[in-house]
This record gives C-alpha cells, structure tokens and sequence, in this order.
C-alpha cells in the first residue's frame, strides 16, 4: 500500500483532533455510519483499504459492494473483516451504489460515506465528512477545493468546470469537484438513493447532486487531497477524453430535463 | 395479376405464421393483437394491392403502394422505439432483481454462520 499523501501541506490534510472532539465526536458517537465501498475485480487493493479505514475510523461499519468480480474481492473483503455483498454480474458503480443505500436503509444507519476500492480516497477526511453533514444533506469530498495538487487538462478539465459551474449555481454554493465518488449523506438521501439511483456513467455522481439540489436538499463540500490510484493509470487519451466531455454534456442535459 | 398472387400469399404466410405463434403462446396478449391486426391489413392490401389508391391521392401520394411504404416505415420506427424501451425496462427490473439476490445471499451466510457458530458452542 502506498502511502504517499498528495497534499501540497499534509498538517491540515489529517484532521485536527483537538477540534474533532469539540464537535463531530459526539454526534458520531450516536449516528450509525456505514462505508459503502463499491469493488469491481479489486482483490488486489480493497484488503489494504479495509484495514485503513477501522484502523482509522473504528467506529463504522464497512460494507463492499461487490460488483460481480471474477477475483475473490468479496472472501478478501470478508477477511479483512467488512460485510460484503456479492451481485450476480456487474451492474456498474451506480447498481453498486443503489444495492448499498438499500442496505443501508434496511439496516437503519444514519449516514452513508462512499469511498472507492482503489485507494485513492483517504479514509481519514471521513469524520470532516460526517461533521459537515450537520449543515447539508450531502457533503462531497472535493478536489481541486485548495488541498491536494490534483491536476487535469484538457477537454477533461473543460468538462468538469461546466459541471462545477453548472451545479454551483444549483446548489447555491461552490462545488468544484462534482464528479468526485467521495461523498457522504445523511437519512433521508438513503433513503432516496436505496430507490434510484442512476446507473449511467456519471449518471451516479452528476444526476444524484441534480436530484438532491431539485428535492430542496442542501449539498455542500469539504476540500480533500485525493492519492494516485494504487493500481491501474485513468486514461489520458485525447479521443476519450473529448468522449468524457461529451457525455458529460449528455448526462447534465438530462439529469436538467428529466423529471 | 402475378403481383397479387405474390403479395397475397407472402401475407397469408405472415398471417400464417403468427397465428401458429399465438397458437404456442410464444406471443404475449399484448403482442399478439398487435401482430395479428397488421397482419390482416397486410392480407387486405396484398389482394387488393390498389385499394388505397384514392386515400394516396387524396393525401398527394402518387400511390397506394407508396403510402403503405411510408406507413409502414413509419410503423418499424415506431416498433423499434417501443422495443428500447422494454429492454430498458427489463433491464432495470433485472437490476432490482440482481440486488435482491445480492441482499438474500448475504442474508443466508449470515444464517449459515450463526448455525455453525451454535452448532460448535
């Protein structure tokens, strides 16, 4: 497991905990937490992630959405002491993510946090995530928000600032990284989320801020340092990259239009 | 006359052929009505393949046949469209179904391993 934070100043990267007990500690003393961890052929890397969250967060529950790997994701899950729930084919981030507010509905948590099988998803922002939920129904944990030196170009970077743009002005308040799958939220948007949830590409992370920002809820953002992906590169070809752009067009288009 | 004798009995055999489809229950209700008007209206204009004729014109068609091309173009989009949208619907019904037998399967290890647990104390 790499290490290697990419925070520009790793000091206010980890949480203050002198703060931390003054107010999150006793609201997360009450609420039920779970991490929803969404793995698609992960073995590799989830077991590292896993333990880096109760190491670091002892008091939720982890459960991995196993996405229908080929690997035994779902066995290193389970020995590394999280639930894990196996689907009978992929369905793609956004099935696993609707299969996990299902479970977090039926099972009663307060608060949902998604984090991503891949590691690059810091599990020590999480108690930021859950004391901002305080003032929001759902809180992203954002790039490009002042920490981390995360950088994209391109009609990539194109993309995601209409996005921001966009969505900023739905929200009423800044959200530089709208497509970021770190995220967490609260009762009622599980309860929303366990029924629909988009499974297109984006649909998951761009379509749900709509939905939320249009039923009155509010969103807001804690800035975050995000890792480099412990395995695999994300792609820098041009032609997919102009493909993300106009998809991301498409997926907001609708996400605007539809009821 | 040739014409008439070829799409009389293309449409007899069309007409034939769903028929033997419902017959098997292999159509649902639904599909079944569908396929077994358009075929006889196909059955109709292949007998009297001119019959339309003074509907076309009265719509500035030149003919018959070219209005039932167009109807019937317009009919196989029409088709089309609803068929994505069954297979999105049934998608997102396996979907649910997926997650179902994901949340039961965990439920049963679940079982298993408290039995096992009880059975071993």
């Amino acid at each position: 497991m790499t290490d290697t934070l990419h925070a520009a100043e790793p000091d206010t990267a980890a949480p203050d905990t002198a703060a931390e007990a003054a107010t999150g500690e006793a609201a997360r003393r009450t609420q039920r937490v779970l991490i929803i961890v969404p793995a698609w052929n992960e073995a590799a890397s989830i077991g590292g992630v896993i333990a880096e969250i109760e190491g670091a967060l002892p008091f939720v529950d982890v459960l991995v959405v196993d996405d229908g790997s080929t690997d035994d994701t779902a066995a290193v899950a389970r020995s590394a002491g999280a639930v894990a729930v196996r689907l009978p084919y992929n369905l793609g981030v956004g099935g696993a993510m609707r299969l996990g507010y299902k479970y977090a509905r039926d099972h009663g948590y307060d608060i949902a946090i998604q984090v991503d099988a891949d590691g690059q998803h810091d599990p020590a922002y999480v108690p930021k995530l859950i004391d901002a939920l305080s003032g929001s129904a759902l809180v992203i944990g954002a790039r490009f928000a002042g920490e981390g030196d995360y950088r994209v170009r391109g009609p990539r970077r194109w993309a995601m600032t209409m996005l921001s743009w966009v969505l900023s002005r739905l929200a009423r308040t800044k959200l530089t990284d709208t497509t970021s799958g770190f995220r967490a939220c609260n009762r009622e948007l599980i309860a929303l989320f366990a029924d629909w949830y988009p499974v297109e590409y984006l649909g998951d992370t761009v379509e749900t801020l709509v939905r939320a920002l249009r039923l009155g809820y509010r969103v807001s953002q804690i800035p975050v340092a995000m890792r480099q992906r412990q395995l695999g590169t994300p792609s820098h070809s041009p032609a997919k990259a102009m493909l993300y752009l106009g998809r991301a067009f498409l997926t907001l288009f609708l996400a605007l239009v539809r009821r | 006359m040739n014409l008439t004798i070829l799409t009389g009995a293309t449409a007899l055999l069309f007409l034939g052929f769903i028929f033997e489809l419902v017959r098997r229950r292999r159509l649902r209700e639904k599909y079944a009505v569908l396929w077994i008007f358009v075929g006889v209206i196909v059955l109709g204009l292949g007998l009297f393949p001119t019959a339309l004729n003074h509907v076309a014109i009265a719509f500035g068609v030149a003919n018959g046949v070219s209005l039932v091309l167009f109807f019937g173009v317009m009919f196989l989009l029409l088709v089309c469209l609803h068929l994505s949208w069954e297979a999105s619907r049934l998608e997102d019904e396996t979907r649910v179904l997926a997650e179902e037998v994901a949340l039961l399967r965990l439920r049963m290890d679940e079982q298993s391993e408290r039995t096992e647990e009880r059975s071993a104390s």
